[in-house]
């Protein structure tokens, strides 16, 4: 993964000595004990690399080729050619802003903050107010992902409760679906997935000592202090899971989007799993979509090179 | 642990190689036909179900040791072509028989996934009873048939006479060019308040529909003889930018939404447009005038969960005109269904022999019965019993003398998707008529690999 770092100081302890006739035996006896070790974890490495890099692999070509589902005889390589035309499209970068839009709006802000939010707040409630939230939460996260994507589509539609809500208050109402895509589709996307934040979160706050927090408040911190301070430090390797995790599954939603807004009206909510599906299956270009994909791949990829760094960071 | 991790490494590979293989059994066997159809998402819609067990029936009476297998894709229109196509890749999934819409039909066979039927169709009596547009839908370039169409539909105007006579429009409605659908709305939106005075599919949510019943509706009816394409020029082989059609076609859509003469904007981008304009805003009264296709009825039948029996009496039915009204004075777009056989088909005579046991008279004129099909073959067209059968039918199996089919080649689905870009364009006010036209040329262009020609 990483380069290895040029051994620095006090790492080469044994100086190169005269011919030492130990170390082949040790060589061997290395291999041999790594083989023994290596045999129990060997049908896995055998069916992952069957079933996960032999498909990936296949990917792989297929972006690289002219590949159509229908209306071709036979395809053939092109290159980076599906590239370039992808950054030559209008719709592509469209889709690439569009995603990154979803995915800081949905996970970066709006899972991840509240589903910190709630598990503090949880923490001081009561245990009946703890159960229901907790419940209500987690209904939402359980919902499939198109159940989710038709209670919400009648949430945020011209006849729906939003806007039912909304003239009773005698506020003007939206076409939230056709005005504001993105931020409706991304509403739902944080009330779908912030119970799995809150669900980390709780685990993680959890684990903070008591004694701790007590001795900051003796010594006069007010809360946002001890947030500041103590918590959000403390809790920092959760919180870079939990961005990775949640990115990864927001970078990949299509279900939701497909049923609230088919990526309308116009391209405005098209994310770049749903405009990959419209060229590799409305539009029957396999090849084209498979490299999209493979861009959708980087873009998570670079997401998680960030939190992997957050992550590495010692506390 | 050695001795035990070997044979487990074993076994493990055992199971992989095995489980890999899984696939590989083709399970073809000379005495089963195997037919892939189009379920119906709806499940109280069983009417191509019961049509096919049917037939089955039939068939295995009169082929003794002969078995059919029936292997439904239950999926809506877009998912349903993948799934097919996938399926016709291989020799191991590809079934005996499949149902293949006339739109997608040129790209699967230039893909190479279907099997010319002309052997068969020479040797077959009842071919002749198909009209000549209709045996044109499944034909390719080269010239070859594959497919037997089971039907076709036809579009026109649908109107609700009860808004027309608040509106002071006739009740025998027959508009003669565009300018008097238009006036009919306007008066409509003047004298009725509270309902949509017509509605056209557009844009990209109503998908194909805004293309077909939509747009084609309007650009065929701008050209000036019946058999002249305005979308694409067979003599070329290319496809059209740049027309004076396209832009007038564009700009009777721009009108409808710009004096609100259509259902609000987000209304008509709503992805079921289609359902609502079925389901609800026609049988609730709330809609003037649509434009759409024959098997409206479909919905409205007995047992399909919105019944509407006293439909004929509350809807008119006009056909569209020509723009200017010049000759041929109507124009309808015909779409429709075919039994094609897989090239990589085990038993193909045995699928033929099956279409032959679909395609007899009486089961045709059955199935375009439950279908609200309209009728491809004169025989059945000419039965008083077909005719009698729903309201309407007449009207529409009449429309199919002046009707046109899209020029289906395998760039189609693409050209189609930038139409329906350019209507949302014009829809919303985003773009001007030109602006929208101009870009389609570019996307045309892109589509069809610069294979255009300007007219």
């Amino acid at each position: 993964m990483t380069s290895a770092p040029p051994a620095g100081p006090g790492v080469v302890k044994t100086a190169p000595g005269p011919a030492a006739p130990l170390p082949p035996p040790a060589g061997r006896r290395d291999v041999r004990r790594a083989l023994t070790r290596a045999l129990p974890v060997s049908p896995a490495v055998v069916l992952l690399l069957l079933f996960l890099a032999g498909p990936i692999a296949y990917c792989a070509y297929i972006a690289f080729t002219d590949l159509q589902l229908t209306g071709q005889a036979e395809s053939s390589f092109i290159g980076f050619d599906n590239f370039k035309a992808a950054f030559k499209d209008d719709a592509f970068l469209n889709a690439v802003w569009l995603t990154l839009v979803f995915t800081v709006l949905s996970s970066l802000i709006g899972q991840n903050t509240l589903g910190l939010t709630l598990a503090v707040l949880m923490q001081r409630a009561s245990k009946p107010v703890r159960t229901v939230t907790g419940g209500i939460v987690i209904a939402a996260w359980v919902l499939p992902e198109v159940v989710a994507g038709f209670l919400l589509y009648a949430f945020f539609r011209r006849e729906g409760t939003l806007n039912a809500v909304l003239d009773w208050l005698h506020l003007p109402s939206q076409n939230w679906l056709f005005t504001l895509p993105i931020l409706a589709v991304s509403f739902a996307n944080v009330w779908r997935g912030t119970a799995f934040s809150m669900l980390v979160y709780s685990a993680a706050l959890n684990e903070i000592p008591k004694e701790i927090t007590e001795a900051a408040e003796v010594d006069g911190a007010g809360g946002w202090r001890r947030m500041w301070h103590i918590t959000l430090p403390m809790i920092r390797r959760s919180i870079g899971t939990n961005l990775m995790l949640n990115t990864l599954q927001t970078l990949s939603v299509f279900g939701l989007i497909w049923v609230m807004t088919r990526g309308g009206p116009g391209n405005r909510s098209q994310t770049l799993p749903l405009f990959m599906y419209e060229q590799a299956f409305q539009k029957s270009m396999i090849g084209y979509g498979t490299a999209v994909a493979l861009l959708l791949l980087v873009v998570g990829s670079l997401f998680s090179l960030v939190y992997m760094r957050l992550l590495r960071t010692e506390v | 642990m050695r001795p035990t991790a070997v044979p487990l490494l074993l076994a493990t590979l055992l199971t992989a190689t095995a489980l890999s293989a899984c696939g590989s059994d083709s399970g073809s066997d000379p005495d089963t036909v195997k037919i892939s159809f189009k379920q119906s998402t709806d499940n109280s819609i069983k009417v191509m179900d019961t049509y096919l067990a049917d037939i089955k029936e039939q068939f295995e009476k009169a082929n003794p040791g002969k078995r059919v297998e029936l292997v439904p894709i239950k999926a809506p229109d877009s998912e349903y072509y993948t799934k097919l196509q996938q399926m016709l890749r291989s020799p191991k999934t590809a079934p005996d028989l499949v149902y293949e819409d006339t739109f997608l039909i040129n790209s699967d066979i230039t893909s190479g996934y279907l099997k010319p039927l002309d052997p068969y169709l020479a040797k077959w009596d009842d071919w002749s009873q198909f009209i000549d547009t209709a045996k044109e839908a499944a034909q390719a370039e080269d010239g070859k048939t594959y497919g037997v169409p089971d039907g076709t539909d036809t579009r026109g105007l649908w109107f609700d006479k009860a808004i027309f006579k608040k509106a002071g429009l006739p009740a025998d409605w027959q508009p003669a060019n565009w300018a008097d659908i238009l006036d009919a709305a306007r008066a409509i939106k003047a004298k009725v308040p509270g309902v949509i005075p017509m509605n056209i599919y557009t844009g990209k949510p109503a998908g194909e529909a805004a293309t077909m019943q939509g747009f084609e509706m309007l650009l065929y009816g701008t050209a000036s003889g019946a058999n002249e394409s305005p979308l694409y020029d067979p003599a070329s082989k290319k496809w059209i930018t740049g027309s004076q059609g396209f832009k007038d076609s564009l700009e009777f859509v721009e009108t409808v939404f710009k004096e609100k003469l259509g259902p609000d904007v987000s209304d008509a981008l709503d992805p079921n447009i289609a359902t609502r304009v079925r389901g609800e805003f026609l049988p609730e009264g709330k809609l003037g005038i649509n434009l759409d296709g024959s098997w409206l009825p479909q919905d409205w039948l007995e047992g399909s969960g919105h019944e509407w029996p006293e439909w004929s009496q509350k809807l008119g039915l006009a056909y569209m005109p020509t723009q200017t009204g010049q000759a041929p004075s109507k124009v309808s777009m015909s779409g429709g269904w075919t039994w094609a056989i897989p090239s990589k088909a085990s038993n193909p005579d045995l699928a033929f022999d099956f279409i032959r046991t679909m395609q007899t008279k009486e089961n045709a004129q059955k199935w375009y019965i439950a279908n609200s099909g309209i009728s491809v073959r004169t025989d059945v067209a000419e039965d008083p019993e077909y005719v009698k059968a729903q309201p309407g039918i007449k009207f529409f199996t009449d429309l199919v003398a002046s009707t046109h089919y899209r020029p289906a080649y395998p760039a189609y689905p693409k050209v189609s998707t930038a139409i329906q870009e350019a209507m949302e364009g014009v829809t919303t006010g985003d773009s001007s008529v030109e602006e929208a036209a101009k870009n389609y040329d570019e996307e045309l262009k892109t589509a069809t690999d610069n294979q255009v020609i300007e007219k």
